[in-house]
């Protein structure tokens, strides 16, 4: 009895998050599948790691960590797009991209130098 | 903050502040860099103490061959015959810094030596410092704020002691660093703009380069995020200034050689990684919440609560058998003697013998920060009204970092940046509290009141009383706006009528207040100058006393270190303690056996068991190192107590803790450590005690050692194994000489007659020496 309850309780939580997430404008959905790809790309690094051994560790760190760098920053810009922020309201999404782009080109010349 | 009506002249009393913060700022920097010159005019401009000494040397390695060069080089001129690996175990950040002055400078055709930018560099950068403080506190209280912390800093003389012109050592940099980092992140923090995230990470990268003290950063910011998670004040902003800089930090962390892989395997990084996956959840439920009913959201939270909880322990168990399983918890010997403070006194002897690393007693305390020590409780208190993520912030780095400080004298540097900030804090806001009472009161006095306008009600207005207080940037303009509400409104007087009656003091009070905190200053003012110019500017390689008939000065140590470089072989080894091995290395240009790194214990040992063992023994060990010269360090002559002799328990301890044929009691006379006639024979033995005291006694005929207050115990012996080729003017340097083994060895010859005799002879007594 409790189990069915708790299955179609989650059952109509999926079905909310599903809903309400597919009211997000298309512009934040981009940045979120990006984040995913970050996110998996660092999974299946992990995984091939966790196969092959970790030796040459400053490349598996570099590797791994400009994945979550990346997602990193795109859940920072993400924040700063959003119009429903209050917080940032008054700044140009154009400053908050090329703030991205900055610190990304930063993240990937240390990425560069670090992965031998 | 701006107010929707702006009269002509508020804008040109905005520049006039601006102007005027300015050059406020340009005399602060000139005056820290001003204090720090004391020991050049006393002495000379020379590097001080051992340290930096070491640093200068690397820095003109460095200037010699090039970036590439330096960062690869093995250094075989020391711990010998194991060398260093320079590259990879130095801080480069001081080196390349001065190293990068000095080629700019010269580039422009300032022809300066590396030495003069070497030992100037200090003060350049405690200017910088200052300028970084104002920035800090400037994002947490104000304008005025800042300026008072930016000239309380210029000046403490906790800072000075370790910057001054000369001290070329690591700190000297890093506490620009620090500051400056932590001025990026609260920026950060305020705007949320991910620039300035960008900015921080190559600051804290900086400071990363620059001094092990990192640490206090990366294990700060996270209890901050975490304090204002658990507080309630999570906002995006914060998830801005902490994520990438997290990122960024461990990648940058990673670049530099002597940290590399720690970055990601010591337990001093995993509070950053953990209060990352912290932030993340907690991010993502405040989306989840933002975008789901709150029924729903209830569901959903049983549901992660019961699932995630399982995870989180099986992963939470894995981590703490991981961690477990090494025998320091994964922390470093120096972090874990900062947590625990009796962990080096029990297993690293080394560690606890630096002087810099035992606690401070109480009036170093007033010694160093001064009037500041009890200006910051009241700061504190003056951060909670109203409390930002900011003042929070500084609230958290002023109590760790007194708790560090109580634990290594070494970490009351770390205290005083956050001692000047919470102080500025705290006089700002008193002088603001003050001259706004003077103010109304005056404004009272000249202007007809209408004190007889109701003014018993609405005394809960406090809010409005806040807002009067925040507009409170430009004094006259605010009363000039309270001439016109009072004639248009009624509310408007009350509200200020309330915030005469709540904020303001009697006349005189305040102008007898702010005449004793001016009183305050002058006293804190008085006492840096004298500390600066007194106690802390010392090279302490140059020694000076006053006497009778004017001023000795003792060069005994370079002295010793010239003799060195002119009269011995450049390969030649030299045998001293540890202390001196960065001096001989830098001045003397001679191969050391043992070092100020301290790296290997058991080398370090070595050297212990050869000082505290018999002259023959001592003599095995050192041929065995290929060592041509001994240095010892003597004042018994003059009086100069830091040498040998005092040190000499703990080169017996850590030896003894290595080779365990040498105890400590053996040398102790029940329980207590002599020199004289009373003294133990193996003390009496020991190499320390023959080559400090060979031939002392012909300098007054009884033998009176000034430091130890006694006639030494044996005063006539020869040294059999060793000759002494030099002793300094004062007796303040003794270097000795290994004499070689005998060409000819007594009674082991084969071909005689009266073989007989000389093999029973030599049965008995097999002594190459005799």
């Amino acid at each position: 009895m409790g189990k069915s309850a708790t299955t179609n309780d989650a059952r109509a939580l999926f079905q909310s998050l599903l809903s309400a997430y597919s009211a997000t404008p298309t512009n934040l959905k981009i940045i979120d599948i990006y984040i995913v790809f970050a996110v998996v790309t660092a999974v299946i690094q992990v995984v091939y790691m966790a196969v092959v051994g970790s030796f040459p560790f400053n490349s598996f760190l570099s590797g791994v960590l400009s994945c979550v760098g990346t997602a990193v920053l795109a859940v920072s810009l993400r924040i700063q797009v959003n119009k429903e922020n209050k917080e940032f309201k008054d700044l140009p999404p154009e400053r908050a991209f090329a703030d991205f782009v900055l610190c990304n080109l930063v993240l990937h010349l240390v990425i560069m130098n670090f992965l031998g | 903050m701006a107010a929707p009506e702006t009269p002509p002249t508020s804008n040109l009393r905005y520049a006039f502040g601006n102007v005027l913060s300015i050059f406020i700022l340009l005399l602060i920097g000139v005056l820290a860099f001003s204090i720090r010159l004391f020991s050049v005019i006393k002495y000379e401009s020379v590097i001080h103490e051992f340290d930096p000494y070491f640093n200068y040397r690397v820095t003109q390695y460095l200037t010699k061959t090039g970036v590439y060069d330096f960062w690869n080089w093995f250094d075989d001129r020391t711990w010998y015959p194991l060398g260093r690996v320079i590259g990879g175990t130095v801080y480069p950040g001081l080196t390349l810094t001065a190293g990068s002055l000095w080629k700019i400078l010269n580039s422009l055709n300032i022809p300066l030596s590396v030495e003069t930018v070497c030992v100037f560099t200090a003060p350049i950068f405690s200017a910088f410092a200052s300028w970084a403080a104002y920035l800090l506190t400037k994002e947490v209280k104000g304008v005025g704020a800042g300026l008072t912390a930016a000239a309380l800093l210029a000046m403490v003389p906790s800072y000075i002691s370790r910057s001054v012109a000369g001290s070329y050592d690591n700190e000297a940099v890093a506490i620009f660093a620090l500051i400056f980092t932590f001025y990026l992140y609260v920026k950060t923090l305020n705007t949320g703009s991910l620039f300035y995230a960008t900015i921080n990470a190559m600051a804290y990268f900086y400071m990363v380069c620059s001094w092990g003290g990192y640490t206090f950063i990366i294990n700060l910011i996270p209890m901050h995020v975490l304090l204002c998670i658990v507080t309630g004040r999570y906002s995006s902003r914060l998830y801005i200034a902490y994520a990438p800089l997290v990122v960024l930090g461990t990648l940058l962390a990673s670049l530099v050689p002597v940290v590399g892989f720690n970055a990601v395997m010591t337990s001093e990084h995993f509070a950053s990684f953990l209060v990352f996956i912290v932030i993340h959840v907690v991010a993502l439920v405040y989306y989840i919440k933002g975008i789901l009913t709150p029924q729903m959201f209830k569901v959903a939270v049983t549901i992660v609560v019961s699932v995630g909880l399982i995870i989180c322990v099986a992963v939470l168990a894995v981590l703490i058998a991981l961690v477990a399983s090494s025998p320091t918890k994964g922390w470093s010997g120096r972090s874990l003697s900062l947590l625990d403070p009796t962990y080096a006194s029990k297993y690293i002897p080394i560690i606890a013998s630096v002087s810099e690393h035992q606690p401070p007693t109480w009036p170093s305390y007033f010694m160093d920060i001064n009037v500041l020590a009890f200006l910051v409780p009241a700061g504190i208190i003056a951060c909670f009204s109203p409390l930002s993520d900011a003042s929070s912030f500084a609230v958290l780095y002023i109590v760790t970092s007194v708790y560090f400080s109580g634990v290594m004298v070494r970490l009351m540097l770390v205290l005083a940046p956050a001692a000047c900030i919470i102080s500025g804090i705290a006089l700002s806001e008193a002088f603001d509290v003050l001259t706004r009472s003077i103010k109304y009161q005056f404004h009272d006095k000249t202007e007809n009141p209408q004190l007889s306008a109701g003014d018993t009600s609405n005394n809960s207005k406090t809010d409005e009383v806040k807002m009067e207080k925040s507009e409170d940037s430009l004094k006259e303009r605010s009363s000039r706006k309270n001439k016109k509400k009072a004639k248009d409104t009624e509310k408007a007087s009350v509200i200020s009528r309330i915030e005469q009656r709540l904020l303001v003091l009697p006349f005189e009070v305040s102008l007898i207040a702010i005449f004793l905190l001016v009183l305050l200053g002058a006293f804190y003012v008085v006492h840096s100058v004298w500390a600066a110019a007194e106690a802390y500017s010392a090279p302490s390689i140059v020694l000076t006393s006053h006497s009778h008939d004017g001023l000795h000065v003792f060069d005994d140590f370079r002295e010793a270190y010239g003799w060195l470089r002119h009269n011995t072989e450049v390969d030649d080894k030299v045998a001293s303690w540890w202390d001196y091995g960065y001096q001989t290395t830098a001045m003397a240009n001679r191969t050391v056996i043992v070092d100020n790194n301290t790296w290997n214990n058991t080398h370090i040992a070595t050297v212990g068991t050869a000082m505290s063992s018999p002259e023959k023994a001592a003599w095995e060990i050192f041929n065995s190192l290929d060592v041509k010269y001994v240095l010892v360090v003597f004042g018994g002559l003059v009086g100069y107590p830091s040498d040998d002799i005092n040190k000499f328990l703990w080169m017996v301890r850590i030896g003894g803790g290595v080779f365990p044929h040498i105890k400590e009691p053996d040398y102790l006379r029940d329980g207590q450590y002599r020199i004289d006639s009373q003294a133990t024979p193996t003390m009496l033995n020991c190499l320390m005690y023959k080559l400090s005291y060979h031939r002392f006694v012909e300098t007054d005929g009884k033998g009176y050692d000034r430091v130890r207050h006694t006639e030494i115990g044996k005063k006539y012996f020869k040294l059999t194994h060793f000759e002494e080729v030099f002793t300094t003017h004062h007796w303040m340097v003794r270097i000795y000489k290994l004499k070689p083994p005998r060409n000819r060895i007594r009674g082991k010859t084969k071909k005689s007659k009266t073989q007989k005799v000389s093999s029973k002879r030599s049965g008995a007594k097999k002594n190459p020496w005799h």
